[in-house]
């Protein structure tokens, strides 16, 4: 009952929506930064629309979703410029680059946010959401500019699929081929920029950031593959999305920009535990299995080859589950024939001797 | 007079934002030159996590245990970030981006959820306000000097003792981290603490210039020093002059203009890392030009024939 009421509430279904919009068009775009090592590029960019967001309130004054998207979208790819400007010319590092022109870009903005407000203007309400988000203030209109934007970006991607992934993967490659790679490495920028946009109403500057790595973070775990990493990114993008806009609304007063995030987090962490091949949880349990492989192997040997040597009597090798175990697999057996009583009454079978003899053998060809 | 000065509120703001920058830009010129500048961006953002834990568990907004606090939580998103990166399944940069969204959203949500009975908000942390800084202050002398003033000059102080302490170290752990270590100078160990004292710096410059302004602080007139200077004292003293000069004239500039003083104060930083950038004597791109060009017009030398 509750779940219907809140499919048919008007601003739930808004939000999500939203939230959609900004999963679909992050997680594809942030896989993009994230391979091309620039992961913070996306927080360099959110917090540089900033003043890109007060520039176009002044000039328009008003808090048009239209003039907003241009203008920061126009101070976003500035700081970018900028950035690659100050690293390209000087020996200032990719790190000092970012951090000097997130800075200064914010810093111009609250600036300008100042400016504004000593103006004192009516209609100034709700510019500071976009510090934090305010997913719940998003209008049907906004989301009609966030849809073409998101429309408009991943066809453009798709068409120029061969060469960002070409420069994203070897540029020099591309280089030689002849493509403009400097054009293909600012457009991907830019559009970058256009994603930070759509995040803006939902998440805000800050939480921005993380939008932009963690699904294609967590994608990169699942697949080997760039359009499996994207799918899989914009899965990801959507189902934080979704599910952060629902708690918020259940929860009723907890922002949903930290809700999205940390709901993306925790797919990351999944992610890194579990995804096949990559997962560190698989890759615990195949070191165990190895080692415990190992272990199996040093035993037979031992009881193979030194079953009279009491300096290495099989019963330090191995606990007696290891012992156990063996026995249920066929290979040793108490008490046999010729058993010593160093061994612990334990001796091989038949078929242990052949697993022995195997183990030996494969032992020495690795040894000469 | 001296108290007159200081009742008048221009002085205590120039003072405090003039040690804000001295105090940053001295932690921030090693992170500036190992290239972990945005570790004081994720530090700055997840240190609202630190503020709202120490909050709840001592209930107490400033002082030292909120600065020990923030030393831990900076520690904690070092941690954090190199035990991802050490997977091998994520690269440091989006380590970094994956941490401090993180950190910073639970400390919001925390906010969020205790929001009746606490005076934090995420809007002063992050923004600050060096206007107000006058209307806290503390007797020192029969003087009333505000608060951060104190805060500040406690943090230059600390991070300077510890630079002046370790400097032949830390000099070597920053331009060769291998011979460091086999020195046995714990390079990592010398970072870890250099990482706390910019955690702690941030708290303390929060409430003067807020998280993000911080950033500026720390990175800028340190990287504008190291376009000026091939010299690790010289860029010391260069980054705590551009701190001084941006204070200066963010203030004034700010006034005449009405608007975010903090935040003209950082615009100036990066006015003054254009200058560095364009107009540098020795790697300003001015500079370079001149050199090329007058390269391209010296009389070129006939080959020696043989």
């Amino acid at each position: 009952m509750v779940w219907l009421e809140l499919l048919s509430d008007y601003t739930f279904q808004n939000v999500v929506m939203g939230a959609s919009l900004l999963g679909l068009i992050s997680g594809p775009l942030g896989c993009f930064a994230v391979l091309r090592r620039q992961s913070l590029l996306g927080d360099a960019i959110s917090h540089a629309a900033l003043p890109g967001i007060c520039l176009s309130f002044i000039i328009t004054g008003s808090r048009d979703i239209g003039g907003i998207i241009i203008g920061s979208l126009i101070t976003g790819s500035a700081a970018a410029l900028i950035m690659l400007m100050l690293t390209r010319l000087s020996r200032l590092k990719t790190d000092a680059g970012l951090g000097a022109c997130l800075s200064i870009f914010f810093a111009v903005g609250i600036v300008l946010l100042t400016y504004i407000q000593s103006t004192n203007n009516a209609s100034q309400g709700g510019l500071e959401a976009f510090l934090f988000g305010q997913a719940a203030a998003t209008l049907r209109s906004d989301l009609w500019v966030m849809g073409s934007i998101t429309l408009v970006t991943l066809l453009l991607l798709a068409v120029f699929w061969k060469q960002a992934k070409l420069v994203t993967f070897d540029a020099e490659y591309a280089r030689t081929l002849g493509m403009p790679i400097t054009v293909i490495e600012a457009s991907l920028t830019a559009m970058v920029a256009l994603a930070v946009v759509v995040g803006l109403q939902m998440v805000g500057v800050i939480l921005m950031a993380a939008m932009i790595v963690a699904p294609a973070a967590a994608a990169r775990q699942w697949s080997r593959h760039l359009g499996g990493m994207l799918t899989i990114a914009a899965g990801v993008g959507i189902v934080s999305g979704v599910s952060g806009a629902t708690i918020s609304t259940l929860s009723r007063g907890l922002a949903t920009g930290p809700l999205i995030v940390l709901t993306a987090t925790a797919i990351v962490l999944i992610s890194l535990a579990l995804a096949p091949g990559r997962g560190l949880l698989w890759g615990v349990i195949k070191h165990y299995r190895q080692k415990s492989a190992l272990k199996k192997q040093q035993l037979l040997y031992a009881l193979y080859k030194h079953s009279a040597d009491p300096s290495c009597a099989p019963s330090t090798l191995g606990s007696r589950r290891m012992f156990n175990k063996l026995k249920q697999q066929g290979y040793l057996t108490r008490s046999p024939r010729g058993a010593t009583p160093s061994d612990g009454g334990w001796g091989l079978t038949a078929q242990g001797q052949a697993e022995a003899r195997r183990v030996v053998a494969a032992f020495e060809e690795l040894a000469s | 007079m001296m108290a007159e000065l200081l009742t008048t509120t221009a002085l205590p703001i120039m003072l405090v934002g003039a040690m804000v920058g001295i105090a940053s830009s001295a932690v921030g010129t090693f992170l500036v030159l190992r290239g972990n500048s945005m570790l004081s961006d994720a530090i700055s953002h997840s240190i609202v996590f630190g503020i709202v834990i120490v909050w709840l568990l001592t209930k107490q907004q400033s002082g030292p245990v909120q600065l020990i606090g923030a030393a831990l939580t900076g520690l904690l998103t070092v941690l954090l970030t190199e035990a991802l990166a050490s997977t091998k399944r994520v690269k440091q940069d989006t380590a970094i981006g994956l941490v401090f969204p993180a950190l910073f959203s639970i400390g919001v949500l925390l906010l969020n959820i205790y929001a009746n009975d606490v005076h934090i908000d995420t809007h002063t942390v992050l923004l600050g306000e060096i206007g107000f800084v006058w209307l806290d202050t503390l007797d020192i002398f029969g003087l009333p000097i505000p608060q951060a003033l104190v805060s500040m000059s406690v943090m230059t102080l600390l991070n300077y003792a510890f630079i002046g302490l370790f400097y032949k170290e830390l000099k070597l752990a920053t331009f060769d981290p291998a011979l460091a270590k086999t020195f046995g100078f714990m390079p990592s160990i010398l970072f870890y603490v250099l990482l706390m004292l910019t955690s702690s710096t941030a708290v303390a410059a929060f409430d003067a210039v807020g998280a993000v302004l911080f950033i500026a602080f720390a990175i800028v007139p340190a990287s504008a020093a190291y376009l000026l200077t091939d010299r690790l004292w010289m860029m010391f003293i260069i980054g705590a002059l551009i701190s001084i000069a941006s204070s200066i004239s963010g203030y004034y500039l700010a006034v005449y203009l009405n608007v975010s003083i903090g935040g003209m104060m950082a615009v100036m930083t990066g006015v003054f890392l254009m200058l560095a950038f364009l107009a540098g004597p020795r790697y300003g791109v001015i500079t370079q030009l001149v050199k090329r060009q007058r390269a391209r017009q010296a009389p070129v030398e006939p080959p020696p024939s043989v």
